[in-house]
């Protein structure tokens, strides 16, 4: 067991677990941030995405010790005040079905607008890849990636 | 206390809808006597609180909203003030299993009549307080209106007076045309906290004290524990007992989930290969080989195929097993305490958990609590019920060790794949006689496979397994046609995976009718229609096919893809059609070929699925239901080897992902026939219509899933 300092969400939290412990079970069972999902434990689905420092990062092959003093962004810290324009846009245009996946999804199109503000249907492949969902909405994440980045979030 | 086969529920709730049984509930005694409760989906409060009960499960599929729309449309209810209540194992719904895609068909009647008893008690109650004939009183959008004198009285505000009414039996219902909620577009209710990450699916419930719990199951399909050394496990921090659980398990608790998979990491554990140790894919092969020399039973026959000589093709197809691979692994929680224990299921069958967990507890089932969650997806994954028992018996052991408290158990992804059950690998023989045109007059399709529900010891009537009556027809107007069924076994566990053997039968028979179009020299669209140019009722079990709305899917298919105009360079396109589910669907895959590998750039999908409820909802369903299938066509494989599933994870067992997602393009036939099902009929479709394509392209005729073998 360690101790650890992270700043999630805008708040310093002190954890103490194992060094070797990912940063996504450090979210969900310790400091009870549940929004951030378990899929496949080997960074090839997405669902844990949550951004470290900016940048989407798979929380769960992802040590808690090398993210100490680091800045962590969750689902549930995404939109500073209120709703994300992502968010708005995901509900605009009803993408969820499950809905298991999607709060990853979210992290990592909210990645891909900080960097690309317009991006092309290729950069949103491209960016989106790595994250799969399995009720198979991804023609609805690309409508909704579009909404947001032309500022139509809301309905 | 056997549960229902998927069969008879659903036969169950079809029959319970056209009798229109609505079940009875008893509001919560004499204090809540101001609460309106005509019946177990409805409550109306005086403060104008009107809550609709679900009492099937959601996993993606939209029954929170979509079934709350029809007791809405019905109760002439302001949607915006609907609440939505999720119901846990109940004795008041008859069987909950959500599957089949069954539960629009199947509650359309009982919700529709809850919704339309309690808006007749309504006009009841204000045509009294007024002293106005009922006639005079209209509902409309969660009001009682007196037309004449313009007054009127909110739900809430007569849900008192309506609760001392008797309860009407015989209640007049609406005609399509008049609906003013189904058929729109509403939003559905669960989307918001699932972009906040504020849904709580199985995986999120938490209670103070809640333990992790972690399995090592037996990775050899069949094995047993032999025996484990827990000390190294025990040693790991946050660890709090590690212990067999079952001939084929070992539990390892901790107070998180990251301790409880160390604890499991370091668990020793000698296991027991058994029977099916040198099992392998190639025996599952041989093993189907060998049973299609047997007899099967009949699915249907028309006229004598064995009286009809002329020109014959032949062909056989294969299909292997498949994993469901929903997005959320597996996990239950819950909480024994010896006289009761309360379950937090992400389950299609609340029932049968509740009814699992008490035999294997040693409880009454009315003991048992089930409450349901929300599900990251299901797809057939979850009509088992083995992580409710798994957990249970883990609350019961930590509950027997003194440690007590509740627990939740969770597979990693490795286990979702290894441990699960899986679509029954199969194989088809498809043989027909083409006469002077090029038009089969004789059409053999054998259908050999494992049985699902024989195998959980369930077997239909003649060994057929009870799913195939409503996924194995062949809906063209043929003059000799005979459907076999042959019963093969497997020691693989198997389930039920979305679509269940409409898949295979509808990817063997499907590409087959385009190898005869072929043979005949004739546009694939085209030989269809010929064959569906008549109006006929084709009988398959309990359901009447119609040809009628066959052609109508195509026709509608072949006009929106433009099948009729040339393709850009490099284009290619297929047809196919297929119907299950009391649902007919036709899907147009455009492709082009890249290094000998299809790419699919766009998919026209038709349903005639009766009645819509909610067009955004099917919109999902279909493109959904496109991509799995094309996850399905393209790579989905679950291969054995010395007895144990190959695959571990999304690497081995790749899904879809956007990079190779079509554009899904839907349309539903217009129609004001009641609903039929909508999560399954689009996947059939798809890896025909997508095979006949690479065909367009190559002249090669894939025979065997997955296409990138």
């Amino acid at each position: 067991m360690a101790e650890f300092t992270l700043l999630v969400n805008g708040s310093e939290k002190k954890v103490s677990v194992s060094p070797e412990t990912p940063l996504l079970w450090v979210l969900r069972d310790t400091l009870e941030l549940t929004g951030t999902k378990f899929g496949c434990g080997a960074g090839l689905c997405g669902a844990c995405t949550v951004h470290v420092e900016g940048s989407p990062v798979r929380s769960c092959s992802m040590p808690v010790s090398q993210v100490s003093g680091k800045k962590v962004t969750t689902i549930e810290g995404l939109g500073a005040n209120g709703l994300h324009v992502l968010q708005l846009a995901w509900i605009a245009e009803e993408v969820p079905q499950c809905g298991y996946c999607q709060t990853g999804q979210i992290m990592t199109a909210a990645a891909l607008l900080a960097k690309t503000p317009n991006p092309s249907d290729e950069q949103i492949t491209q960016a989106m890849n790595g994250n799969l969902c399995r009720c198979g909405t991804y023609e609805r994440i690309r409508k909704a990636i579009h909404r947001a980045a032309s500022g139509g979030g809301a309905r | 206390m056997s549960p229902l086969s998927r069969r008879e529920f659903v036969a169950a709730g079809i029959a319970a809808g056209a009798g229109l049984v609505v079940g009875f509930y008893l509001p919560h005694g004499e204090s809540h006597k101001e609460v309106f409760s005509p019946n177990a989906y409805l409550r109306i409060t005086p403060d104008n609180k009107i809550t609709i009960v679900v009492a099937r499960s959601e996993m993606g599929q939209g029954v929170r909203t979509a079934l709350p729309m029809i007791l809405a449309e019905e109760l002439e209810a302001d949607w915006k003030q609907i609440e939505i209540e999720q119901a846990g194992a109940s004795t008041l719904y008859g069987d909950q299993t959500t599957g089949g895609s069954a539960s629009v068909r199947t509650t359309w009647d009982p919700m529709r009549k809850a919704g339309a008893q309690a808006r007749e008690m309504l006009i009841s109650a204000a045509a009294l307080t007024w002293s106005v004939p009922r006639s005079a009183c209209a509902a409309q959008e969660g009001a009682i209106v007196h037309t004449a004198s313009k007054r009127r009285l909110n739900y809430g505000e007569l849900a008192t007076k309506a609760s001392t009414l008797p309860i009407p039996t015989d209640v007049p219902l609406k005609q399509s045309k008049d609906y003013k909620i189904v058929g729109q577009r509403l939003a559905r209710v669960d989307t918001p906290s699932k972009v906040r990450g504020e849904a709580v699916f199985g995986i999120d419930f938490k209670m103070p004290g809640m333990k992790y719990a972690a399995l090592a199951r037996c990775p050899t399909i069949g094995g047993k524990l032999g025996s484990f050394d827990d000390s190294e496990s025990k040693k790991t921090p946050g660890v709090v007992y590690v212990g067999k659980l079952s001939d084929a398990a070992v539990a390892v608790v901790a107070d998180s989930v990251w301790s409880a998979l160390e604890g499991r990491r370091l668990l020793n554990v000698n296991w027991d290969d058994g029977p099916n140790k040198n099992l392998n894919s190639t025996a599952v092969k041989e093993s189907l080989k060998a049973a299609a020399a047997k007899k099967g039973a009949s699915l249907y026959a028309a006229g004598d195929v064995s009286k009809v000589s002329g020109r014959r093709v032949s062909a056989e197809y294969s299909l292997p097993f498949m994993a469901h691979a929903p997005m959320e692994p597996g996990n239950c929680a819950a909480n024994y305490s010896g006289e009761r224990c309360e379950l937090w299921a992400p389950t299609q069958v609340p029932q049968d958990c509740r009814d699992s967990v008490a035999q294997a507890v040693g409880l009454d089932p009315d003991q048992v609590k089930v409450n349901v969650t929300l599900m990251g997806g299901g797809f057939g994954r979850r009509l088992e019920h083995d992580y409710a028992v798994e957990a249970a018996l883990v609350s019961k052991a930590l509950h027997d060790a003194k440690i007590g408290g509740p627990v939740k158990v969770i597979w990693t992804r490795e286990d979702d794949m290894r441990c699960s059950t899986y679509r029954p690998a199969s194989l088809h023989q498809l043989s027909a006689v083409l006469d002077g045109s090029g038009f089969p007059v004789a059409f053999t399709h054998r259908l050999i496979a494992p049985s699902i529900s024989g195998q959980k010891g369930q077997p239909g009537p003649n060994g057929i397994d009870p799913d195939l009556p409503d996924e194995a027809a062949l809906v063209y107007g043929l003059p000799n046609v005979s459907l076999e069924y042959v019963l093969a076994e497997t020691p693989v566990p198997l389930g039920w995976m979305r679509s269940v053997y409409a898949l295979q039968a509808g990817f063997a028979s499907e590409s087959f009718i385009d190898e005869l179009a072929a043979a005949a020299g004739k546009d694939p669209l085209e030989y269809r229609l010929h064959m569906l140019a008549k109006d006929q009722d084709i009988s398959y079990f309990t359901t009447i096919w119609k040809t009628a709305r066959m052609r109508g899917v195509l026709q509608l298919a072949a006009e929106k893809a433009g099948w009729k105009n040339s393709l850009p360079a490099g284009r290619y396109r297929g047809i196919a059609c297929f119907a299950c589910f009391s649902t007919y669907a036709a899907e147009v895959v455009e492709i082009s070929m890249e290094n000998d590998a299809p790419r699919v750039h766009r998919v026209v999908a038709v349903v005639d699925c009766g009645q819509v409820v909610n067009p955004s909802i099917l919109e999902q369903q279909i493109q959904g239901g496109v991509v799995y299938a094309l996850s399905n066509a393209l790579r989905a494989q679950i291969t054995i080897d010395q007895g144990r599933v190959v695959q571990g994870n999304f690497d081995d067992y790749p899904p879809l992902r956007m990079d190779e997602a079509p554009v899904v393009e839907v349309y539903a036939v217009p129609s004001a026939e009641a609903p039929t099902g909508i999560g399954e009929p689009s996947v059939p479709p798809l890896a025909p219509a997508l095979c006949n394509a690479i065909y367009a392209a190559t002249k090669k005729r894939i025979r065997a899933l997955p296409i990138l073998n």
